[in-house]
């Protein structure tokens, strides 16, 4: 543990004053020589055979370089490799267009403008086909086939069963079923993707600027798709992302696409998505049907349950799909000591965007079908919902904890949370008004969520897509390790090489705290460079943004890449000073004999000796003062043969709250209190923590009550403005009432775990979990999302009758 | 394509460009006047990230043609300070940590710059209602009301704005 005097503080961000004087150094801002700029043509059908793309008229034009088609993808790329199977997944449609925006050319042109034009200019014949876009309709018999080569819309389905479910039901005093749809809604960052591609054809070299949240595996995935060995494929992420939630961590195909225009054309090309095309064909997380049962105890124990998940993953199953159905695996049991569980869970290709990794995600439709459920049983048996959570709880005491499909919670205080929760929002006083409401008539609601928020990803539990036969055919994959370098310059300043990719989480201002507390030396001798190059960091298969990994792994690597450089450090000092390396320690930026406080050296003279006086340093030791250090968790293994399998590595927890009031005249549902309490184990910087929370409670509420995601029957999307999408505003967002909980983690250097998504899951169910409370003396389930006014109205109508 | 001289003066300096009459005000001034504090986020006239001042007043950059103001004196968030200081509304954002990923933030500000220059003593109601067109996914907002309601108790923008 570090008790430092940098880390725990609400630091001010380094990050701030370029962004706050409009000088970020965002992907749009980025200008190379002789830069052309890109425009995609999108077809305009849900499914449909292209007959004839002529791109005559548009070569024609004006300004224009080239332009790419599908045929061309063919024959330039391959088909991204995914985990389930032979997908044709292009980067553009090729033959066949499968959803609406789907790639279907790209003009290459002297400027956007002129490249817009020419997509007008090109001719093509569609040959439309019969479209499909619920996955439970794509799963029927007779549905259209999005991909003839599989016969079949199921990408994939895989059935666990932990323990005796059917005893468990057999016994139970009381069973629950229901049916849950947790709908789309997109990630919206306000920063769209961006990409510029340059080729290097005299040294095959290719170049690509991206706003994305890797390398990791996508990396190995993109240059494979292009027939490029990973090394000739560079990829450069700026310094300033502007959010990503996730969105810029799926499988980013406009790389590939964008790197095939820039060969075909032979000039760097730039492309910066507009909000319409990020809306209509970016990604989004996958909508879900859930039938969940659980079998109950009249005193409240949750014995059982039966999940029956069905993702719709779009017109293709993109890598890291179908993550979504197992990237919370090791918490389908929520916070909760149920030790039965049988899951079947299954991923469906239908005629609609593509899905992939989301801020939360697999959590919110996880968290969405359970906390209803246990709302539900409260209900049922006249229980406070607090109460039946807290009969339900694993213990303070029970850490760390296996979950019944092979979860390893580390820490945790899930009582204390809920405790402070109730504290916080004056719960029994809410009951109080709650009553005096309901005798006036009104529709007055208190919902509760208490989840686990899993965090950072062992690349391992992709694999659970398989069978356990399947799997023992390749060494099993595992890990979830990072790499952080710290260098002392030969002034004696720091500068830290960061490969994390934040896009706005503050990572630079974290790092540098972290830095300055390991080496004890002022922030303001620190800079952290936060732009990744994958030729020039050190990176690893698991290196990005994604799954909370910064303040876990991350923090972790830096803390020790920091303390290498201060071993190394006092060997040096020991050296010189002609003493043992054992009676000197480390205190205030320099090395220090013990009991000889004036016989000490500064980390800048050390930092000099070891650039300018090599031959001082003690023998053997190599010049130069700088560690580079990766860090990896041991609980990241390969899930078990039984299926079993600890698919993160640190496990936070979110408690939260929402008092909401039901218009009955208009079905408009007012958010009129929320609260949140944490555990993220040690807080790095309680302003960030903050920030995060108040993000993503927002976003959550967002998603129960107004963003929605739409397709008609015919596959055409609706949602493509913010006209008909529609984002909170300050007018809408409430102000969240925040508490902490630290249970430190013992798997990390400093103990700290991921903040940034616990929210995000919650917030959904937890407004859900207030509305069905509101609406719960007219007898109203709550079943799906969102909850807009004219749902709701149609609703309180249903229940009036005729 | 029709090209037309386009004359402005962009944070007190004049930019005299020949542009095509299509071209859009958030085209020129990043392109033309090197003002890429002008972030794009939606071309739709609704994320606010884009927001200037046209003489004065806050308009969306991307709904206009520069062609529209030629002749006007724009001000983007790089005008606020001239010598890398930051103004006092920067510097409440700042010390609220009412930025995380910074795209929607210089919008924000020539917002909240307008606002408070017009309202010195506002409610918290106020700020949310006038902060209503400006989008942010990342803060939940929270922050950036407490961050302009801070700078109204500085001044931190005198009534009526800067000359």
């Amino acid at each position: 543990m570090s008790g430092g005097k940098w880390v725990g503080q609400s630091v001010k961000r380094l990050e701030d004053r370029r962004l706050l004087t409009g000088r970020g150094g965002f992907i749009a801002n980025v200008e190379i020589a002789n830069l052309h700029h890109a425009a995609i043509l999108r077809s305009p059908h849900a499914h449909a055979d292209i007959r004839r793309l002529d791109v005559s008229a548009a070569l024609a034009m004006a300004g224009v370089i080239a332009v790419l088609t599908g045929e061309d993808v063919r024959q330039r790329s391959d088909p991204f490799m995914n985990i389930t199977g032979p997908v044709p997944y292009w980067s553009c449609a090729v033959g066949t267009a499968h959803f609406v925006g789907e790639p279907v050319a790209v003009v290459v042109a002297r400027d956007r403008y002129l490249a817009e034009d020419a997509l007008d200019a090109i001719e093509v014949d569609y040959e439309p086909l019969p479209a499909v876009v619920d996955q439970e309709a794509a799963l029927a018999p007779n549905a259209p086939i999005l991909h003839d080569n599989l016969g079949t819309n199921l990408a994939v389905r895989r059935r666990f069963s932990f323990g005796d479910v059917d005893r468990a039901f057999a016994e139970a005093d009381l069973v629950v079923r229901e049916r849950y749809r947790f709908p789309r809604y997109s990630h919206f960052p306000m920063e769209t993707y961006g990409i510029l591609a340059s080729w290097d054809a005299a040294s095959g070299l290719l170049t690509v600027r991206a706003n994305f949240q890797g390398p990791f595996i996508i990396h190995t995935v993109m240059a494979r798709a292009l027939r490029l060995r990973q090394n000739r494929v560079r990829v450069i992420v700026p310094g300033d992302i502007g959010g990503g939630f996730g969105l810029k961590s799926s499988m980013y195909p406009y790389m590939v696409l964008l790197a095939l225009a820039a060969m075909k054309a032979g000039v760097p090309v730039k492309w910066i998505e507009d909000r319409r095309e990020a809306l209509t064909a970016s990604s989004s997380h996958a909508d879900r049907v859930t039938y969940m049962e659980a079998a109950v105890r009249k005193d409240g124990t949750v014995l059982a349950l039966r999940t029956r998940n069905i993702d719709n993953v779009g017109a293709y199953i993109r890598t890291p799909e179908p993550a979504d159905l197992f990237a919370r695996f090791s918490a389908m049991t929520g916070a909760y000591r149920i030790r039965d569980v049988a899951l079947d869970l299954s991923a469906a290709m239908t005629n609609t965007s593509l899905t992939g990794p989301v801020r939360g995600y697999g959590g919110h439709p996880l968290y969405f079908a359970l906390e209803r459920t246990m709302d539900t049983i409260a209900a049922r048996l006249g229980m406070d919902p607090a109460e039946l959570r807290f009969r339900n709880f694993i213990g303070a005491g029970e850490f760390p904890y296996t979950t019944a499909t092979g979860g390893e919670y580390d820490s945790g205080n899930y009582p204390e949370c809920l405790r402070r929760l109730l504290a916080l929002a004056r719960y029994d006083e809410l009951r109080a008004r709650q009553r005096a409401a309901r005798a006036e008539g009104r529709l007055f609601g208190i919902g509760l969520a208490t989840i686990v928020d899993p965090c950072v990803t062992n690349i391992g539990y992709i694999t659970l897509a398989k069978s356990p036969e399947e799997r023992t055919q390749r060494r099993a994959m595992s890990g979830s390790g990072d790499v952080g370098t710290v260098r002392v310059d030969p002034s004696g300043d720091v500068v830290v090489l960061a490969t994390s990719v934040p896009q706005g989480q503050g990572h630079e201002t974290i790092i540098a705290q972290i830095v300055a507390d390991e080496l004890g030396v002022p922030i303001e001798r620190i800079t952290v460079h936060a732009e990744v190059d994958t030729l020039a960091s050190v990176w690893s298969i698991t290196t990005g943004s994604y799954s909370s990994r910064f303040s876990s792994v991350g923090s972790s690597a830096y803390a020790m890449a920091a303390r290498q450089v201060r071993a190394k450090a006092v060997k040096i000092a020991a050296h010189v000073l002609e003493v043992a390396e054992e009676d000197v320690e480390w205190k205030d930026g320099a090395a220090v004999v013990r009991g000889a406080p004036h016989t000490a050296l500064a980390l800048r003279a050390i930092a000099g000796i070891a650039h300018w006086n090599q031959t001082s340093l003690p023998a053997g030791m190599e010049p130069n003062l700088q560690a580079t250090y990766a860090f990896n968790l041991p609980t990241s293994r390969p899930p078990l043969d039984d299926d079993r399998a600890n698919t993160q590595n640190v496990y936070g927890f979110g408690a939260e709250l929402a008092v909401v009031e039901v218009d009955r005249a208009s079905g408009v549902v007012r958010v009129l209190e929320y609260y949140t309490v944490h555990d993220c184990g040690t807080v790095l910087n309680p302003a960030h923590v903050r920030g995060q929370v108040q993000g993503a409670a927002v976003q959550g509420i967002s998603g129960a009550l107004w963003e929605q995601m739409r397709w008609d029957e015919s596959g055409q999307y609706l949602t493509a403005s913010l006209q008909d999408y529609l984002m909170p505003t300050a007018m809408e967002a409430p102000d969240i009432g925040m508490d902490h909980v630290e249970t430190p983690s013992p798997n990390t250097v400093l103990g700290s775990k991921g903040i940034g998504e616990a929210s995000s899951m919650a917030a959904p169910v937890t407004v859900a979990n207030a509305v069905a409370d509101a609406l719960a003396p007219l007898g109203i389930p709550v079943t799906s999302l969102p909850l807009w006014p004219d749902t709701v109205w149609r609703m309180l109508k249903e229940a009036q009758g005729p | 394509m029709d090209t037309c001289l386009v004359r402005m003066r962009v944070n007190g300096r004049p930019v005299e460009r020949e542009v095509p009459a299509r071209k859009l005000l958030s085209d020129f001034l990043r392109e033309d006047a090197g003002a890429l504090g002008v972030n794009v986020g939606c071309e739709q006239g609704v994320c606010g990230s884009c927001t200037v001042l046209v003489d004065g007043v806050p308009a969306r950059a991307c709904l206009a043609f520069a062609v529209q103001v030629d002749g006007a004196e724009i001000r983007t968030v790089e005008g606020l300070t001239t010598d890398g200081s930051l103004h006092p509304l920067q510097q409440a954002f700042h010390d609220h940590h009412a930025l995380q990923c910074g795209f929607c933030t210089p919008g924000m500000i020539i917002t909240a710059y307008d606002f408070l220059a017009r309202h010195p003593r506002p409610s918290i109601a106020e700020i949310r209602e006038a902060l209503s067109g400006n989008l942010c996914r990342c803060t939940g907002y929270q922050q950036i009301v407490e961050a302009v309601q801070d700078a109204a108790r500085l001044g931190a923008v005198p009534e009526g704005g800067e000359r």
